[in-house]
This record gives structure tokens, C-alpha cells and sequence, in this order.
């Protein structure tokens, strides 16, 4: 563990700031109990994948700068998401290939940018986590996290420190849950085919709990399970971390 | 333009980008001389005993059977069994010396090409390759290739010196072998196993269009 | 057969494939825990498989770097063995110079072994209509000739049919026999495969194979098989002709091992295939067999313009199948969907290239991204960054277009926009939750209709994480 006190800029991610702020104060917490100074600057929209991936190099690119511009002097950037992460982490500076002068600018940001279970894993004493919860978990890792990251044993270190709360793993672990952002609406039929096994894999594993770092991969199987009629419940990891399971779980009606 | 100037047309243009047209020929001319081998696996790096035990379970793990004979001389002994076991009362030899001049009284062989009447075949390996349980079968006039594919049963004489650790080192015998002329025979094979397919809902099926049976005579090695 | 794209259809294609229950029963049963589980085997039989791959990239790179000199050392020794180089620019020229050779020798029928160039240049239609009967001998290559389709999978033709799929269409084809034999057991179908083949590979005029590498030190071609089709077929008849294309290439024997040890391992978790067979030049005087005649017939077919492209690293491929097997999009659509001849994640580089991108463009853009399809790659393709090179060309040419273009065109706008982008998030988010209310997902939202298609929707929590944290919320 690294006793460090940054100045973190949150990334909260355009899925979490629309559908689900309390990932977003999760992480907050969380960072903070890291002895952090986190800052969300409010410039910040989205990291650019819709443009991204549809071929829009030119928005990718204009989206890009804005937030490579709004988490300048940033000591640490943390996103709450594998695939934001990535993005800025792995595909930024290939925007620039042709503008030293951005390029520059983008690998200094994507040598400062981590995930949040990566961040986490490394910088916050494992004491600090007070969260209980009685039950079982199984976690989907998300493939941009898994693969472009390296993100593995992180959250599963963070999982273990929960008070009362037992890892199960599921089956065909390292499969994709098929969202794959602009991929789930445009080809709906592939997708719900491909998150439906995910969601088997989920309700064999007969855990209360699915957790996972990505919301769009958690929205994605959240929504086939409801389909399905499934009791499994949907947590961000930030959120069991945080303690913040009160909250209705992804796709839940509020009491 | 014919279609081959045309091809070496675009490929310099593209190529010269990186490299002159001298770097690359001489680069891929010293890569040719060296001929150097890439990584060896470990386990392609057996010796002595250890070679030809790890040959022996690769082949059998590859379902071929595998019969350990004391000599040479004894192969007619052991092909007489396996004819009564198989039914047959002939086998269609490669006309190899070292075959020809064994004692073959009492087993009805023939020597010649593969037919597709032949039902059991009689070959003599050049090598075999430890790390994956490996025949290597050279053609030529004591070595016909069809002997290799059309019967069903295809028994194949190895001899313990010529089991090698690796797949490298059968080309370097085939290369030090030829003195001129091509280095490599019209057909070399590796054979592993007998003939298979999985092309029915990736059921593993033996015997698809080569040799149902594939079994080794291995010859123990002279030194023990 | 005539293999005219439909790759624009890949959405119907996909449906098919989805409706048809035997067919995801069949793709559940054997990528998982067929293909998927026989490589993990294998590679951990083998501790030193990853650096194998590293070298087997670097050597590739370095062959693509030094083509056209490994492929002039290639012709040279084709030529000092007594075989016969042809060169070919594309498809057309390819066929006409392999009927060429056929009609000189007054071949009757031609077998084959499996080979995708062949494919990709349609070659059976080419042969048949010159009076040419084209016999494919891979049990799963004669399937589909039988059935007219195009392979479903690059190393396992037949992948998309069950046992009694093949039954029937053995039935139909194979009329001779008795009619009420019994065709219950894959074994009675295998045999019954490898008698009628028998006698057409005993006849045959000519016989054609692809190759899997070419050796430049040698003049050698070689094949990998499991039958022993491809190898009956390259010493039978009396004349071989090798069809295969440029990129195969190697500079040593050595290097063509390094390569077998990752292709079968990769592709089926075998220690090695069944067989390995390197030929070189026609039959050698006193030999008993093999071809009087030896050709190859060397394809370019726009792999020159390849070369000097955004997609060359494609031109490492030694076309293992890992990635198809692999890609959760294949797992569900099977080949046909693709609408060409290379399916998955190596086809959805190659196809746009070979078909055009605005025929192909959904190909490219039918990706989650996920990156296995690059993690399982032999030769450590980046398959996800080939597909996006092709998503850019594909949005430059204006696909998508109508709706879709338009959405993403506002939403960049506003993204660009920080403070106009969090009024209208909020706006949207405060309409959204009044919709729900205490619900937690919709069965249907508008605008989110390919979404819901397919699964809820989660409702928004209420309020922008932006809107809350201004407040003073923590």
C-alpha cells in the first residue's frame, strides 16, 4: 500500500452521472476514505466510445480534448468504470497520432488515469473498508477492464475485505456480457442472445448478488434478468464497498 | 504486365518504405543460410530414455499403438500377429532394404505403392519426434507415399536411435543427408495418430480418409 | 455455388440463426466446451506458448517486411525442384490459369482438398462450368459442396449441422444406396463418406490443395490435415496444383515449425494434426508415386494492397479459427450470418476488403469489442483495432447513416459542450424518472427500442450525479 494524499479528479462516467449518481458518491466516499482530495470538475461529460466506436474520429477527437482539458493538474484521474478507463487509458493518445503537441497531453493524462478497484486495490488501506454485507456475490468482469487493464484480482481483493459477504464464481467467466455500448442497440437481437447466457451463468451461480465495474455491462444483464423474472440483485462494487446496498439495486422499484 | 511483375511492382513500393530492396534481400537471404531453430519447448528437449518414453506416450495419447520389439529381426514375428489379429493374410510393404532383408517365411508380403485393395501397409520411418509423438516418413523409391494414407492399417518401424527430441532436428538430418539436388524429398510426412475427423458436430471420429490404425514397431535402441 | 456477398443482411442472418434452436443448441455444445476447453488444454500442456506467439508475431513481421525477397528465394526453389510457378492477380486469373492446366491434361474430374482460397475465389462454380466435376474430399467441405452452401467456420465447414442434417443430406445425394440403411451413428456416416470418396480419389485427373505455408528455402508447400484428404489428394492424381496466396510464406523450415506448434494447439488443443505434409516439386525419379506434375498457383488478390495498409497486421492470420471460436458475436450467429466466405472476427477484417465496405459495413461494427478474439490470437492480431480501422473507413463513407448518424451527430455536439450537455442530461433525467416514477426499469422506452427488444430497461435513480453534487450532495 501506497500512503499518498493526491488530488483526485473523479471521472464520474455519462452513464453514472445520468442513471445512477450513487455510484458516483461511492466512489467519492471510497476515494476520500483513501485520504484523497477528490475533486469533480464539472466540465466533464463523457470519455467519447459512442463516437469512438460508430468511426467518428473527428467527435472522438473533439471529446477527447475536452477532457484531457478538464482533468489538467490532476495528480490522479479515477473513473468508476474498465471501459471509460480504457478508452482514456489505452485509446487516446492513438487520436492524436498526428498532434505531438495533444498526444503529449493525452499519454500524460492516460499515465495518470486508473480504474476505481485498480486505485483502490493499491492506495487504500484494506481496514478502511467497513462495509458488511450477509450474503453472496458473484462479479463480472467486464471486458475492457479484464482485458486492456489487466483488471482481475483487484475487485476480488476489495470483496474479500466485506464483512459477511461470500464470492461465488460463475461459470464461462471470461465471456462478454454483450453490451458493448452503441453494439447493444444497434444489433438487439445478437446482444439480448448473448447477455441471456450471461444471465444463466449469473442465476446458476444462485447468488443474491451480481456485482461488476462497469454500469453499462451492469445495466445490460440487470435488465435481462428483470426480463427473466430474476431475483438477482445489481450492485455497482463501488456501492458494496461504500456500504450504500440500502439504495434500491439496478432496475429495483423504490420501496 | 504479367501478373508477376505487376505483384513485385506493388510489393516494392510498399516495401521500400521501410527497407531497401538490398536489405531485404539480404536480409531474408541470412535468415535462409542460418536457418536457425525459434524457441524448443522443454519438452522437446529430452534425452536417452526419457526421449523415447515421452514418443512413446505422445503417440499413444495420440491414439497410436505402440509395440516395443528387441530387434529388427523381430518385425515379421510381430506383423504375423497383427495379420491374424487383423483377418488379413498379406501386407503391402514399401520396398525398403531394411525390410527386404529380413525373414519373412510364413507372412504373405508384397512390396510396392500403396493400392486401395491393400489393407494393412508396412513403412519404415526416417525419424520420430518425441515432443508430440511424431512419425516422420520420407518419400522415395523404398518409401511410397500411398502406403502412408490408403490402407486401414498402417504399421510403420521406428528405430530407437532415430526417435529425436525435436522437430528441428529432423531437418537438420534431411539436410545433411542430401548432398544434391533438392533437400526435401517430393513428400515429407509428420504423421501423429491415425487419420481422424471431428467435422460431424465435433465428434471425434477415427479413420476418416487415411488409416483407421496407426501402429509404431519400435526397435529398441542398440545401447541401453 | 456462387458465393455472391450478403453481408448487408447480416441482421436477418443473425435472426435465422437465433430462431434456429439446434443450431445455438449445437454452437452451446461445442465452442465452450469443445474448441474453447481443447485449447485451454493444450496450451497448458505447452509453459512456453506465449513466448511461441511472440515469436511467431515477430517472425511474421518480419516476413511482411521482406515479401517480395522470401518470395522470389519461394519460386526459384519451386522451380529447381521441377514445379511449375504461376502468378495470379486476382480470382480471375487464378481459376483461368488452374482450367488452363486441367483442360491440358483433358481432367474429368478434379479432387480437392480443404482450402479457403479456393473458396474465396470460387473455384468449384469456375471448374463445374468448364465441364470440370470438382469433388471436395474434407468430410466437411463435401458436406456443404452436397448441401450448396458456403462453410460456416474455417476449419470445421460443416460446423453449423447436426448429425441427421448430414443423414438427410447423405440420403438425398447418395441415391445408389440402399434407402433404408440406417444413418443413426456419426461412425456409419463417416464411412459411408470415405467409400464414395475412395474411388473419386482413386480417379481423379487432377488434384488440388491449398497450402498452409510455403517454404522459400525449399520450394516446399505444405498442408495440414486430419483426414488425410489433402494428402491423398497431393499424391493420387497425376497432376497437383497447390492454390494459395502470398501471405503464406516462411523463410526456413524452422519457421514453418514454429508456426505448427501454435496452429493445431490453437485450433483444436491437438499436440500437433493428424498430419503435416510438405511437398516439393513433382514426383522424384525412382519414386513409386506422387503427381507427374507440381504447380502453385501463388494469389495475390489484393493482399499487395493490404500490405501497404492500415490492415496488414491481418496478413499475419495463419488461420486457426481461435478468434471465431472465441467471439461471443460468432457463439451466437454461427457463419452464415456473415454473408461471406471468412466468418468472425478475422472475416469481418478480411470480407470489407475483399466485398467492399458498404456492403460489409455491419460486419466491422458487429463487435462488442470485447478483445478475446485478440487475447486467443496466435500471432497476436489486434483484431479489435482492424474492425475499428474499418468503422472509420465505414463512417467516411457514410455509414451508418439516416437516424442513427443524426443521434450520434447531437450527442457529440453537446458532449463537446459541457454546460448545455448537463442541462439537457438533466432535463432528459427529470423526464425519464417522471416516467418510472417508483419503477425501477421499463418494459419499453421510446427511443430505446433496440434496447428493450432485448431486455429492461433500468430506470434512472432521479437527478444527474452533476446536478445532485452541485447541491451539495455527497
Amino acid at each position: 500500500m501506497e500512503q499518498i494524499s493526491p488530488r483526485i479528479g473523479l471521472f464520474v462516467t455519462c452513464l453514472v452521472d445520468l442513471m445512477r449518481p450513487s455510484v458516483g458518491f461511492a466512489a467519492l466516499r471510497l476515494l476520500e476514505r483513501a485520504g484523497a482530495e477528490v475533486v469533480v470538475p464539472p466540465e466533464q461529460t463523457c470519455c467519447g466510445q459512442p463516437a469512438y466506436n460508430s468511426g467518428d474520429v473527428e467527435d472522438a477527437r473533439a471529446i477527447a480534448k475536452t477532457v484531457i482539458e478538464a482533468f489538467e493538474g490532476f495528480d490522479v484521474v479515477v473513473a468508476p468504470s474498465g471501459s471509460c478507463t480504457g478508452m482514456i487509458v489505452e485509446h487516446y493518445a492513438k487520436l492524436f497520432e498526428n498532434d505531438p503537441t495533444w498526444k503529449a497531453r493525452a499519454d500524460n493524462l492516460s499515465g495518470r488515469t486508473q480504474e476505481l478497484t485498480q486505485f483502490l486495490a493499491q492506495h487504500l488501506d484494506l481496514n478502511e473498508i467497513s462495509a458488511q454485507f450477509d450474503g453472496s456475490v458473484t462479479y463480472h468482469d467486464s471486458c475492457a477492464g479484464l482485458r486492456e487493464l489487466g483488471i482481475k484480482d483487484q475487485p476480488r481483493k476489495l470483496l474479500a475485505t466485506v464483512d459477511g459477504l461470500v464470492l461465488k464464481e460463475m461459470d464461462d467467466i471470461e465471456s462478454c456480457c454483450g453490451f458493448g455500448g452503441l453494439f447493444s442497440i444497434k444489433y438487439p437481437d445478437v446482444s439480448g442472445a448473448i447477455v441471456d447466457k450471461k444471465a444463466s451463468n449469473v442465476e446458476a451461480a444462485e447468488t443474491d448478488l451480481l456485482s461488476g465495474g462497469d454500469l453499462g455491462c451492469l445495466m445490460n444483464v440487470a435488465g435481462k434478468l428483470k426480463r427473466r423474472g430474476s431475483n438477482v440483485r445489481v450492485y455497482h462494487i463501488a456501492e458494496i464497498l461504500a456500504g450504500m446496498t440500502d439504495v434500491p439495486a439496478l432496475g429495483e422499484d423504490e420501496a | 504486365m504479367s501478373a508477376r511483375k505487376a505483384i513485385f511492382a506493388r510489393l516494392k513500393r510498399t516495401l521500400d518504405e521501410v527497407h531497401n530492396p538490398t536489405v531485404r534481400i539480404s536480409g531474408a537471404d541470412q535468415r535462409i543460410r542460418e536457418a536457425n531453430a525459434n524457441i524448443i519447448p522443454a519438452r522437446g528437449q529430452t534425452e536417452g530414455p526419457a526421449r523415447a518414453a515421452m514418443f512413446v506416450s505422445e503417440a499413444e495419447a495420440a491414439d497410436a499403438e505402440v509395440m516395443r520389439l528387441a530387434a529388427l529381426a523381430d518385425v515379421p514375428r510381430f506383423v504375423h500377429d497383427i495379420l491374424i489379429q487383423a483377418g488379413a493374410s498379406q501386407i503391402k510393404a514399401a520396398p525398403h532394404p531394411q525390410l527386404q532383408d529380413l525373414d519373412w517365411t510364413g507372412v504373405g508380403i508384397h512390396y510396392g505403392r500403396g493400392e486401395n485393395s491393400d489393407h494393412i501397409g508396412l513403412s519404415v520411418a526416417l525419424a520420430g519426434v518425441a515432443e508430440t509423438g511424431t512419425l516422420v516418413l520420407a518419400s522415395g523409391p523404398q518409401s511410397p507415399t500411398t502406403l502412408n494414407f490408403l490402407p486401414d492399417v498402417h504399421v510403420v518401424v521406428l528405430e530407437e536411435e532415430n526417435i529425436a527430441a525435436n522437430y528441428e532436428a529432423v531437418w537438420a538430418t534431411l539436410r545433411a543427408q542430401k548432398t544434391e539436388g533438392p533437400v526435401m524429398p517430393r513428400t515429407v510426412n509428420w504423421i501423429t495418430g491415425p487419420s481422424r475427423t471431428a467435422d460431424i458436430e465435433q465428434t471425434l471420429l477415427l479413420g476418416a480418409h487415411g488409416p483407421r490404425k496407426l501402429i509404431i514397431l519400435l526397435i529398441d535402441g542398440k545401447n541401453p | 455455388m456462387t458465393h455472391e456477398p450478403h453481408c448487408h443482411d447480416f441482421q436477418k442472418g443473425a435472426a435465422d440463426a437465433l430462431n434456429n434452436d439446434q443450431l445455438q443448441e449445437l454452437l452451446n455444445r461445442t465452442l465452450k466446451n469443445g474448441f474453447q476447453k481443447k485449447r485451454l488444454n493444450g496450451m497448458a500442456r505447452l509453459p512456453e506458448y506465449d513466448q511461441l506467439r511472440d515469436q511467431a508475431r515477430d517472425l511474421k513481421n518480419h516476413i511482411l517486411d521482406h515479401l517480395d525477397a522470401y518470395l522470389e528465394r519461394f519460386e526459384l526453389e519451386v522451380q529447381k525442384a521441377g514445379g511449375h510457378m504461376h502468378w495470379a492477380e486476382d480470382g480471375d486469373q487464378a481459376r483461368a490459369i488452374i482450367g488452363d492446366i486441367c483442360k491440358k491434361v483433358g481432367a474429368k474430374t478434379v479432387t480437392k482438398g480443404k482450402s479457403m482460397i479456393a473458396e474465396e475465389i470460387d473455384l468449384n462454380d469456375y471448374l463445374a462450368e468448364q465441364g470440370i466435376e470438382p469433388i471436395e474430399t474434407d468430410l466437411g467441405e463435401y458436406i456443404i459442396q452436397l448441401r450448396n452452401e458456403l462453410p460456416s467456420h474455417i476449419i470445421a465447414p460443416a460446423f453449423h449441422l447436426s448429425k441427421n442434417q448430414v443423414a438427410e443430406t447423405f440420403r438425398e445425394h447418395h441415391q445408389h444406396l440402399d434407402a433404408d440403411r440406417s444413418l443413426e451413428e456419426p461412425t456409419t456416416l463417416l464411412n459411408e463418406a470415405r467409400k464414395e470418396l475412395r474411388d473419386r480419389f482413386l480417379k481423379a485427373d487432377v488434384g488440388i490443395t491449398g497450402a498452409n505455408f510455403l517454404v522459400a528455402e525449399t520450394g516446399t508447400a505444405m498442408i495440414v490435415t486430419n483426414e488425410g484428404n489433402g494428402d491423398l489428394t497431393q499424391c493420387l492424381p497425376p497432376v497437383h496444383i497447390a492454390l494459395t496466396s502470398i501471405d503464406k510464406v516462411v523463410p526456413t523450415l524452422e519457421d514453418a515449425t514454429l508456426l505448427l506448434r501454435l496452429l493445431a494447439r490453437t485450433a483444436t488443443g491437438q499436440e500437433q494434426s493428424v498430419y503435416n505434409t510438405f511437398f516439393t516439386g513433382p514426383k522424384r525419379e525412382g519414386d513409386l508415386d506422387g503427381p507427374d506434375e507440381f504447380h502453385i498457383v501463388l494469389l495475390d488478390n489484393g493482399r499487395t494492397e493490404l500490405l501497404g495498409s492500415e490492415f496488414r497486421d491481418i496478413l499475419r492470420c495463419i488461420r486457426c479459427g481461435a478468434c471465431i471460436n472465441h467471439c461471443p458475436v460468432y457463439g451466437v450467429t454461427s457463419g452464415h450470418a456473415y454473408g461471406w466466405v471468412y466468418p468472425g472476427p478475422m472475416g469481418s477484417v478480411l470480407t470489407p476488403f475483399f466485398v467492399g465496405i458498404e456492403e460489409a459495413h455491419l460486419l466491422p461494427s458487429a463487435s462488442t469489442f470485447c478483445g478475446r478474439c485478440q487475447d486467443v490470437c496466435p500471432v497476436r492480431i489486434p483484431l479489435p483495432d482492424l474492425l475499428r480501422n474499418w468503422r472509420n473507413r465505414a463512417f467516411a463513407v457514410g455509414k451508418p447513416g439516416g437516424a442513427q448518424r443524426l443521434a450520434l451527430k447531437v450527442w457529440a455536439m453537446l458532449a463537446q459542450r459541457p454546460g448545455l450537455y448537463h442541462v439537457t442530461a438533466r432535463f432528459k433525467i427529470w423526464a425519464m424518472k417522471s416516467l418510472a416514477g417508483k419503477r425501477g426499469h421499463f418494459k419499453w422506452f421510446i427511443g430505446a427500442g433496440g434496447w428493450t427488444k432485448a431486455r429492461d430497461l433500468p430506470a434512472p435513480q432521479g437527478g444527474t450525479f452533476q446536478s445532485r453534487y452541485q447541491k451539495g450532495e455527497r
